[in-house]
């Protein structure tokens, strides 16, 4: 799996460089600025870029402006972006055009690196992987009347590991439930969201989107 | 080490670029004559509304017409700034209550709207006739100029002039009306200068503050700043405290933890891997300390996107609906930006807990140098900024920035929140957001 690195701390940048490749993925960039990463994603073949949101020229939010504007270039670029911090603005924006492909985690997730290498496989095989941190805040504050108030606590608990990006298997571990368990959930889920049947995968973006803008 | 930035220099008022042109003068002294009717009119308005208002009646007249009045002495500030090549400022005292009466009541307080009054009087008297002067002779000299082709387009005999020395019956003769032109002329030269300066500073007089308000001005703005700075001090001593208690021991025990592994790394691997496991949780915790201190000194989205932007994300997490309406034409400075931000956080968190809103909004707006936060819900009402901690550490903090906040909330709702401080917009607007 090709990856491109965007991290503008040398530290940082290695660490991940190393950390990717010893989990059998190839890094084929690791860029420090913007309009190099920009270059990397038009004329490398990459399935993921790893970006930093903060970074050179102005150290605000380039990386993310980047990273939407390239997948406005190539719709559903896998991209999975890194901070020092979570907005759900930037989780927003993120997944606004509804391709999926798209992570958005804490930098401190890189510490648990099994997770953090199977978020970027999620990622690059068109999923969306939330952090945690994003979900808990959805999880607070769902308004009355919304689409979202309309599901059961449990349906809301699986709505949030797939928001962070857990496969059914994984989810079905988690909330120690059988699979056909979750399986029952999820469609559930779909149906009280107004999400139709159509035996697509974005559907689970499609829902974490609905989450998002409930 | 870098060197610091330089300071940015002070945003001084727009003033012509050079020296003012006879021209310019006789336009801004043309500008004057203009306005000498409807100033008439206001005045004599105000003057009837004030002994009505006194028995009732006539509040609504002043509520629409002393702003009108402050606008029309706004521009002749302006005017005598131009002239005189130095801004004027104005006098007026910052409101802090909102509704109709309370602001009559405020304005009846301030000596600045009652001189404005006076001003009125005389600009539509005595100033007005010293500003015609530039223009009846500018005019003078039209007419002169332009005399010897009426002559010769009108029939014989209407502008004959038998005058002793001076004859005019014929369009040769007619020429003659070119000498007056020419003297007028110089005239008109050397008194608009000295003319236009009289005027201004005839407005000056009765519009610039005063040396006791400016003393009263200056009095509170040192309160103000030595408050600013007991809370800056404070602030650092918060910090230093957070970062000592959280991500400083965090760090310490990181280290111990991983010293510890090192140790037993070969007799024990099984508590090494406990051991480092431990470690990683610490870094999370102090990365999350961190992370805290940093939304406290500057929010990171409010570096990235603004105010605008900050405002958008903050009422994302809240588990009322915010309507938020952006509409700030670019940049603020920095401490601004952060001023109003944590303001408005403030008022959002009032409204989250006391308020039992089931929506609200806040309006971010940009007019006449003044950068504006209102910040509404529809909840119980009966905020009081007296009372809280909250929002009377806003208005200290708009205080700061000679500015204002504003509480309007009638036992019963709605609450309204109206943050506004005088700024220049610093960079124009790069963001999409």
């Amino acid at each position: 799996m090709r990856v491109v690195i965007a991290e503008d701390l040398a530290l940082l940048r290695d660490g991940l460089t190393r950390l990717l490749e010893a989990n059998g993925l190839e890094v084929v960039a690791a860029v420090d600025n913007a309009p190099s990463l920009a270059k990397a994603l038009g004329e490398l073949s990459v399935d993921v870029a790893v970006v930093d949101v903060r970074m050179p020229p102005t150290f605000t939010d380039e990386g993310l402006r980047v990273a939407i504007d390239a997948r406005e270039a190539r719709p559903g670029l896998p991209v999975l972006v890194l901070s020092q911090y979570v907005e759900q603005l930037y989780a927003r924006e993120l997944l606004a055009s509804g391709d999926g492909a798209v992570g958005y985690l804490l930098k401190d997730r890189v510490a648990d690196v099994e997770r953090f290498v199977d978020a970027v496989r999620q990622v690059a095989a068109g999923g969306t992987v939330l952090d945690p941190e994003v979900v808990a805040r959805l999880m607070s504050r769902a308004q009355p009347g919304g689409p979202v108030d309309r599901l059961t606590e449990r349906e809301r608990e699986v709505l949030a590991l797939m928001a962070e990006g857990r496969s059914n298997t994984a989810i079905a571990a988690r909330l120690f439930v059988t699979e056909k368990a979750v399986a029952k959930h999820t469609a559930n889920i779909f149906a009280k969201l107004d999400l139709p049947v159509s035996g697509d995968d974005n559907r689970r973006v499609l829902a974490v989107l609905a989450y998002l803008q409930s | 080490m870098s060197a610091p930035p330089p300071p940015t220099p002070a945003p001084v008022a727009t003033l012509p670029p050079r020296r003012t042109s006879r021209f310019r003068l006789t336009g801004l002294v043309f500008v004057y004559v203009a306005l000498g009717l409807p100033t008439m009119v206001v005045a004599i308005l105000v003057t009837v509304a004030i002994p009505l208002a006194a028995i009732g009646i006539g509040f609504g007249f002043l509520v629409v017409l002393v702003p009108v009045l402050r606008r029309l002495a706004g521009a002749h500030r302006w005017i005598a700034g131009a002239v005189l090549r130095t801004p004027v400022p104005d006098p007026y005292r910052v409101r802090t209550e909102r509704g109709a009466a309370a602001m009559v009541r405020s304005w009846a307080n301030d000596p600045a709207r009652w001189r404005d009054l006076a001003w009125a009087y005389v600009a539509t008297t005595l100033s007005f006739l010293v500003s015609l002067v530039p223009l009846v002779l500018l005019l003078g000299v039209v007419w002169f100029l332009v005399f010897p082709f009426v002559y010769a387009v009108t029939p014989d005999g209407v502008f004959d002039l038998d005058a002793g020395v001076v004859q005019i019956d014929s369009a040769g003769s007619a020429m003659q009306a070119w000498i007056p032109a020419g003297l007028l002329m110089i005239v008109w030269w050397f008194t608009t200068p000295p003319v236009a300066r009289l005027r201004a500073r005839m407005d000056v007089a009765l519009l610039a503050p005063t040396r006791g308000e400016l003393e009263r001005r200056l009095a509170h703005v040192e309160a103000s700043r030595a408050e600013t700075i007991d809370h800056s001090a404070a602030e650092i001593r918060r910090i230093e405290r957070d970062l000592h208690d959280g991500a400083q021991a965090r760090l310490a025990s990181l280290g111990m933890s991983l010293g510890l592994a090192e140790q037993v790394f070969d007799t024990d691997p099984e508590s090494a891997r406990r051991l480092i496991a431990e470690a990683r949780d610490t870094t999370t915790a102090a990365l999350d300390d961190l992370r805290g201190v940093v939304r406290g000194i500057h929010p990171p989205v409010l570096a990235d996107r603004g105010l605008g932007g900050a405002v958008e994300a903050l009422a994302l997490d809240l588990a009322v609906p915010v309507d938020v309406r952006p509409a700030l034409p670019g940049r603020l400075p920095a401490p601004v930006e952060s001023a109003l931000y944590f303001g408005v956080a403030e008022a959002l968190a009032n409204v989250v807990r006391h308020a039992h809103a089931s929506s609200a909004s806040v309006d971010l707006t940009y007019d006449a140098g003044r950068v504006r936060a209102v910040v509404a819900d529809n909840g119980v009402g009966g905020a009081d900024a007296a009372r809280g901690t909250g929002l009377a550490g806003v208005a200290r903090r708009m205080d700061s920035f000679d500015g204002t906040m504003m509480v309007e909330s009638p036992a019963g709702g709605p609450t309204v929140v109206t943050l506004e401080l005088p700024c220049a917009l610093s960079s124009p607007r790069t963001s999409p957001s």
